[in-house]
């Protein structure tokens, strides 16, 4: 294993990332207090409590994972799909590294970040609502396997992408409006029934319940589902990251 | 001296059926300085490209300093060190870090004297804390130089050093080059600079079409195929050329005034002495007698004609 290779990945994604910390962390901090604001404050005081949690302390952990799903997806997509587009990827590709080393490296700093941001968003919240975790370990937890998991997809995205459109196709097309559906904002139960059926088809439903499960010990589906999800979906995405570099999609002619 | 790369029958086809290299086989002796030359699209790079592992090969195999590449790639890459063509470096990342990166990736533990010394070497040190966009053309090449010996790597290729280099800058490539062979480095550069590979290389390796059309010590390639001119210029034109001159080979050129004999420079039957007695014989008056042997570039034309032919 080469150990130096993974941590000289992650220690160079993780300097981008202080380089850059207006668009590394406070933006999605920014964001996330508009949210609070609008969401929380504005509207949040005219809404009902859902089940016993007022609406502005509901919204914290779909809050927290609407922007780490999204920072995941985008931290790692850039991370990989940079050096391909610069052409410095050659040395990663002419060093003696797995893909496995590879992928630790780059996901490995993405889902940090992203874990990172959560925190900081998590401690925003606390300044707009009154909040009491039940599951603090579950929801670390979760938190850091989602953040693994949707790097894992940034990741495949960041191989994919051709250009810089297609690199913001997925995140907004496709990520966005799933988290936003996915109960980020409201309980599924809120939904007429026909879309309850379509939101369990939802996989982002399946880890923001969890999360908030985390949080108030209530959720859409069975806090196990939600775990089964995550490592499914991370079982898929490292499936798909071993066949692309088996077959050197990309990367390798 | 032992081989510390062997290409053996290594075919690549691409993608759309272009075939890069066609069973191509060469043995790269450990600490020499090897010029692969050929014109664009010969070859040169996508050879360099499977060897170094940013390229899968179709056939054949590839083993440096006798490991495998596809099998043993982990032993095998951290003997090679790539400064590639384009200057592709992180514009945002510092000269220092982007180094050091390099060290880390080839799975060396930190070494940051020695990345001191390598970057001083490269006059670099003293840009180790400026974001690469800032450095110069000249100064980049050598952060990827640099990056390259971060790994302290047995072998180095460079592919094309010098493409678009000042001649300054050149000079000091080719010191640099030459310092990396004393200290054991064993050096594969690929270049189209004929001039290039005339003055740094042990040995010269002509691609085309995918083929090694020609592998030779680069004295022998030039005593072998060089071709030497003697030119004597007259003191007055001659309005024919002297039967005796005619048989041994001489032909007369510029309106009479020049004599050109042709012969190869291995050769031992020249017939200069003979061409000077019947020149004296004709009571032919000379101005100025001189020779001239051909460059390498003429001997690379040579080969690529006949090759396309």
């Amino acid at each position: 294993m080469n150990l130096y290779a993974i941590k000289a990945i992650y220690v160079f994604e993780m300097a981008r990332t202080f380089r850059t910390p207006l668009q590394s962390f406070a933006s999605p901090v920014i964001s996330t207090i508009l949210y609070f604001v609008v969401f929380g404050s504005a509207i949040g005081n005219r809404m009902l409590p859902v089940g016993d949690v007022s609406y502005g302390a509901f919204i914290v952990p779909g809050l927290i994972m609407l922007t780490v799903m999204t920072q995941s997806v985008a931290n790692a997509s850039f991370g990989i799909y940079f050096p391909t587009f610069l052409g410095t990827i050659y040395e990663h590709l002419s060093a003696p590294i797995s893909p496995f080393e590879m992928v630790a490296g780059y996901v490995g700093a993405s889902a940090t970040k992203s874990v990172v941001v959560g925190f900081i968003i998590l401690a925003v919240s606390f300044l707009f609502v009154s909040l009491k975790i039940e599951h603090l370990i579950v929801a670390v937890l979760f938190l850091i396997m989602t953040a693994f998991c949707f790097s894992l997809l940034g990741f495949i995205l960041g191989l994919w992408a051709k250009n810089f459109e297609q690199l913001s196709f997925v995140p907004t097309l496709i990520i966005t409006p799933l988290v936003f559906l996915g109960g980020s904002f409201y309980s599924i139960d809120m939904l007429p029934s026909t879309w309850q059926v379509v939101s369990m088809f939802n996989p982002a439903m399946y880890l923001i319940s969890g999360f908030r499960w985390a949080f108030f010990g209530v959720s859409e589906v069975p806090i196990q589902f939600s775990f089964l999800a995550v490592i499914l979906f991370a079982g898929l995405f490292v499936s798909v990251i071993g066949y692309m570099f088996k077959t050197g999609y990309r990367l390798r002619n | 001296m032992s081989s510390i790369i062997e290409v053996r029958n290594v075919t690549k086809k691409y993608a759309d059926e272009k075939v890069a290299l066609a069973d191509l086989s060469v043995n790269i002796t450990a600490g020499e300085i090897i010029a692969l030359l050929g014109p664009n699209g010969a070859g040169k790079t996508t050879l360099i490209s499977i060897i170094c592992g940013l390229t899968t090969l179709t056939a054949g195999n590839v083993f440096v300093d006798g490991l495998d590449i596809e099998t043993d790639y982990r032993k095998a890459r951290s003997l090679i060190g790539l400064v590639p063509q384009e200057l592709v470096l992180e514009p945002f990342e510092t000269v220092l870090g982007t180094v050091t990166l390099s060290r880390g990736l080839f799975g060396k533990s930190p070494d940051p004297e020695l990345i001191k010394s390598i970057l001083e070497n490269l006059s670099l040190w003293d840009k180790r804390a400026s974001p690469i966009r800032e450095l110069s053309g000249g100064m980049k090449r050598r952060v990827l130089i640099a990056k390259a010996l971060s790994h302290e790597p047995k072998i180095l290729f460079l592919d094309e050093p010098t493409a678009g280099v000042d001649v300054d800058l050149r000079r000091d490539m080719w010191r640099l080059i030459k310092d990396l062979k004393a200290s054991g480095v064993t050096v594969v550069l690929t270049t189209h600079y004929i001039e290039e590979a005339e003055e740094i290389a042990d040995r010269i390796a002509v691609i085309d079409g995918g083929k090694i059309l020609l592998i030779e010590d680069k004295s022998v390639l030039m005593e072998r195929l060089g071709k030497k001119q003697l030119s004597i210029d007259l003191d007055k034109p001659l309005s024919r050329l002297p039967a005796t001159l005619k048989e041994l080979g001489i032909i007369l050129e510029n309106e009479g005034k020049k004599l050109i004999y042709n012969y190869n420079v291995d050769l031992s039957d020249s017939k200069i002495s003979e061409i000077l007695l019947a020149i004296r014989s004709e009571q032919i008056q000379i101005n100025d007698v001189h020779t001239e042997q051909s460059s390498l570039e003429d001997i690379f034309i040579e080969l690529v004609m006949e090759g396309q032919s």
